[in-house]
């Protein structure tokens, strides 16, 4: 896996006229996982959003280096194409990937058309695209929603895993994840 | 073309001009050629007043017809989440609007111009004007094209955005029209040379201003 790092400098976030968060920074070297904690609105996808680079920090930097993958709420898959046309229009983009379908419960539903999927499939899917991306960084947004708890403890596996295999995983849930060498970094309100 | 590219411009086509169960190019097509028969009823059987109206009513037709697959363009991709994805692979909002506007064109485009052949015959034009609506259609089209991107990234997640696109493009459009349907009256290649130029300065406006305006929605 190529070499990676991410760190945030004193990022604030605003939106409208509501600062979210400030003086936020972290650093995290390859094999590292940080989840974000807090409660509802503090600003975890905001946060997520702007480690990758999808939005301006209000203020402070973000310094990314590597390929980063993310997964949020939207799949991203064609929901009028079967499941196994639309993981391969990925494909296509990043390259073919080793078949994950039978650990992700996707095997049996590669002919089924996205928008018959259900929340969990929807997510299990949305994982295989992000295996598939095959980057360093992963920043994860609510991964856990939708998912049984086998699912769960796939997606702690499959972290821990790419936190091993030298990856970097920050990942936004309140609910409790366990992989090793986790730490956690709180959203506090910031009081103006 | 580079392979992503390559592969965007094949999923693009095979929403936009197969569609499935939206309709793809048969919906523009079906309006276009529905306003051409529709005309003779309206305006009576005058055959010269036809042969003299008809190429700017098909031209009218070509533009509404257009605008009506909008809301497919940019909107449903970005509620995907596909636009991030891109953006976190590298892929430059202004390389895909620069592909989605040359599938845009290739599902109405062509299609309109085949379609002008049955309803030329059906306003009664002859086939001197046919000639230069088709040219028109050719070099008109591909403006139409980047005008209907640009809007549809503009109004994209705005409430209403399909009905105010639509109301956007009208006026937008109003150059492309004036030399486009002019160019019957001369019968002139002036009137063509300057479609050209208006669907140029169109097209090359295009991938910035709607990759701005995808990246600025963001916020």
């Amino acid at each position: 896996m190529q070499e990676c790092t991410l760190a945030a400098n004193d990022l604030a976030c605003r939106r409208g006229d509501r600062l979210l968060f400030r003086g936020l920074s972290f650093a995290l070297a390859p094999g590292g996982a940080l989840q974000l904690t807090g409660s509802n609105g503090i600003g975890k996808s905001s946060l997520i959003r702007i480690l990758a680079g999808l939005m301006p920090a209000f203020a402070g930097t973000v310094q990314r280096e590597g390929a980063t993958g993310l997964l949020d709420e939207k799949p991203a898959l064609d929901p009028h194409q079967p499941l196994g046309k639309a993981l391969g229009f990925w494909q296509q983009i990043d390259g073919p990937e080793d078949n994950q379908m039978a650990r992700l419960g996707l095997a049996n539903l590669l002919d089924v058309p996205v928008r018959y999927l259900s929340t969990g499939q929807k997510k299990r899917a949305a994982l295989a695209r992000l295996l598939g991306q095959r980057a360093p960084i992963w920043l994860l947004d609510e991964p856990l929603n939708g998912l049984d708890t086998k699912g769960v403890s796939l997606v702690e596996e499959l972290a821990a895993e790419h936190c091993r295999g030298g990856g970097i995983c920050v990942i936004a849930s309140h609910q409790p994840f366990a992989i090793p060498g986790l730490t956690r970094l709180e959203l506090r309100e910031f009081a103006a | 073309m580079s392979a992503p590219l390559l592969t965007l411009l094949k999923r693009d086509l095979r929403q936009l001009l197969l569609g499935g169960r939206r309709g793809g190019a048969t919906l523009p097509v079906l309006f276009f050629v529905a306003v051409a028969m529709l005309y003779p009823f309206a305006v009576g059987p005058d055959a010269p007043l036809l042969a003299r109206t008809g190429g700017g009513v098909l031209w009218v037709a070509a533009l509404l017809a257009a605008i009506l697959p909008l809301d497919r363009l940019i909107e449903p991709d970005l509620e995907l989440g596909l636009f991030d994805q891109w953006a976190l692979r590298g892929i430059s909002e202004e390389a895909i609007v620069a592909v989605r506007v040359l599938a845009h064109w290739l599902s109405f485009g062509p299609p309109l111009m085949l379609a002008a052949l049955p309803a030329s015959a059906l306003v009664g034009i002859d086939g001197a004007k046919l000639r230069v609506v088709e040219l028109g259609l050719l070099v008109g089209t591909p403006g139409l094209a980047a005008l209907g991107v640009t809007v549809a990234a503009l109004t994209a997640g705005l409430r209403g955005g399909a009905a105010l696109g639509g109301l956007l493009v009208i006026p937008l459009a109003i150059p492309l029209l004036v030399f486009g349907a002019g160019s019957l009256a001369t019968g002139g290649e002036s009137g063509l040379a300057l479609t050209g130029a208006v669907s140029l300065v169109l097209l090359a406006i295009a991938p910035f201003a709607a990759g701005a305006a995808i990246r600025a929605g963001r916020r």
